[in-house]
């Protein structure tokens, strides 16, 4: 109860703080990250300029080895750049980290299976220590935000994989946090699923109004959901281009057979292959 | 069906070997009996018959090969004999009496699940030190590692005598040295099981700025669960033969280990196997007390069986 009367004074403080005119939420000014490891030091992530605002849905894209997922975590402050600066919310990692700015999504739902999933959503509200009775009512909230009202009393395994992974997702939106931040959520569920998990969380972004951050693999998937789609390389991970969508905001599936969405795609392809290069 | 009639083949031809194993382990001391009592049997002196084989006797004197079955004091007692034993020294007997099987694994049950509970309660406790720990985890591990390299039989009379020199005696030494040979499955499986969550469940945690103690709770212990009853199902048994091992030195008058010894004494055979068949179907109890207490919990933590 306490920590949730700071958050609210503190958020919109940073906020304002933040606020430039543009509503910039996540900011990267020549952000370095390298890891030294055994074979010599990994450039994971060079000299990566972006802007982020409220309300965007950015996603990143490129080969494996190109950063995507190192950028995705140095906003959840899970790794930290050496060199650089990164803002959130106008704070530092760390401390949007402390005033609950973003909810992370997995590629595995990793939901806890000794707890039911209205037990594994309210998770992460017992540790910021909500009140029993606001546990509750926030469950029930995002468990029908996801489509998932009735399964709160079952187990992960009485649920498909395509459900847990909502399950997971409703899980990081039950603090409210205002970025929604998910590394390649649907990468190990079928196309089919995948489709119908898309449409949804389209309609879930429209009534939530989150900035969402999303690593992918899939160009189809990076142009269907995106307002804005980073397309990266590697070694060094680095940003190749950014193509701001020109695709409506109301988008049915079938928006994927358009020729401007095909226009689109095109151009990440086009990045993709420049960004990669002689190998 | 079929695994009862696999179980069911495999006991009896255990049986069968066992009977089977009596004949020429026993075949030396019927003879010098049906020697002494007049009957005839080849060779005819007990010198000639120890330099021969027991396999050789079986074969010239068939006729004796069922009293190896039935001896009073055998080399190799028969599954009938410990069977009847067991039956005297249990069903037959009040639970108070000195000869009262019962009484006596009650004795060392009590050491056992006393050494049961503080090794239990000690390896989780150092469990909990190591994974939170890296300096715990460099020095207590290699010295609780050591300590099981130490044969317990050499290293139990000095613990009774060390305890017995500060006055303390009875159950104590005892369930000490039950305490002593449990913890370490319970050390090792801990440590296995609280480290048990991989990197992305302790990321997940950290969005959530959780505290350490709050991981523990939470995700490391509720993952550690498996874990713990595998090594609390060898914990037991390794307390009981804590137990009774710590009964030997002592020369003790009661518990399972001073029947074996008191049997040892006197020769009595069927009575030092009544006693290691008490002592194994305690062991079996108590791990199968624990299977079902685990199989309870996992259950109500909803984990599928």
């Amino acid at each position: 109860m306490n920590m949730e009367t700071t958050t609210q004074a503190i958020r919109p403080e940073a906020a304002a703080s933040a606020t430039g005119p543009a509503d910039c939420v996540i900011e990267a000014k020549n952000l370095d990250l390298t890891f030294e490891t055994n074979d010599g030091p990994v450039h994971a992530l060079k000299d990566v300029s972006l802007e982020i605002n409220k309300g965007d849905f950015v996603s990143f894209i490129g080969p494996s080895g190109c950063g995507k997922t190192t950028f995705l975590r140095c906003i959840a402050a899970l790794e930290t750049p050496t060199g650089g600066s990164l803002s959130v919310n106008g704070m530092t990692p760390d401390e949007a980290r402390r005033n609950r700015a973003y909810g992370y999504v997995f590629q595995a739902a990793g939901l806890y299976p000794w707890r039911t999933i209205a037990k594994n959503i309210k998770l992460p509200l017992e540790i910021m220590g909500y009140s029993k009775a606001e546990q509750e009512k926030r469950v029930s909230q995002v468990l029908e935000l996801v489509e998932l009202s009735g399964f709160g009393g079952k187990f992960p395994w009485q649920l498909s994989g395509g459900m847990q992974q909502r399950a997971s997702i409703a899980r990081a939106l039950a603090f409210d946090a205002d970025i929604l931040l998910m590394d390649e959520p649907f990468g190990a569920l079928d196309e089919i699923v995948r489709d119908h998990l898309n449409e949804q969380l389209l309609k879930l972004w429209a009534r939530t109004n989150k900035t969402i951050g999303f690593v992918t693999h899939s160009i189809p998937e990076a142009v269907y959901l995106s307002t804005k789609i980073v397309v990266m390389s590697p070694r060094p991970g680095r940003i190749h281009d950014v193509i701001d969508s020109t695709l409506p905001k109301e988008r049915p599936l079938d928006i994927r057979d358009s020729p401007e969405f095909i226009e689109i795609a095109h151009r990440v392809r086009e990045g993709l292959r420049a960004g990669h290069g002689d190998d | 069906m079929k695994s009862v009639i696999a179980v069911l083949t495999v006991l009896a031809a255990i049986i069968t070997l066992w009977y089977a194993a009596c004949v020429p382990m026993n075949i030396k001391g019927v003879l010098d009996g049906a020697e002494r009592a007049g009957a005839e049997v080849t060779p005819a002196t007990p010198k000639a018959r120890r330099d021969m084989s027991e396999i050789g006797l079986v074969a010239k004197n068939t006729f004796a090969i069922g009293d190896t079955w039935v001896q009073e004091r055998p080399r190799l007692p028969a599954p009938h004999q410990v069977a009847v034993e067991l039956w005297k020294t249990t069903v037959e007997k009040k639970i108070t009496s000195k000869r009262s099987l019962i009484y006596h694994a009650q004795v060392t049950l009590s050491a056992t699940l006393l050494g049961f509970a503080i090794g239990t309660g000690l390896g989780i406790l150092l469990a909990v030190g190591i994974v939170h720990s890296r300096v715990m985890d460099m020095s207590v591990m290699p010295w609780a590692i050591v300590s099981q390299t130490i044969p317990i039989i050499a290293l139990a009379p000095m613990i009774i005598v060390v305890l017995y020199s500060i006055g303390v005696q009875g159950i104590i030494p005892k369930a000490v040295i039950s305490a002593y040979l449990s913890f370490f499955p319970v050390v090792v499986g801990m440590v296995k099981g609280l480290r048990a969550p991989d990197s992305m469940q302790l990321d997940l945690l950290k969005t959530y700025s959780a505290s350490t103690s709050q991981g523990f709770w939470k995700l490391r212990l509720p993952s550690s669960m498996p874990y713990l009853f595998a090594s609390l199902k060898i914990g037991i048994a390794a307390s009981l033969v804590g137990a009774i091992v710590g009964e030997l030195p002592t020369g003790a008058v009661a518990g399972l280990g001073a029947r074996l010894l008191a049997g040892s004494y006197y020769g009595q055979t069927v009575q030092i196997w009544s006693a290691l068949f008490a002592a194994a179907i305690l062991a079996a109890a108590l791990v199968a007390l624990l299977g079902l207490i685990e199989k309870l919990v996992l259950n109500r933590m909803g984990v599928r069986a």
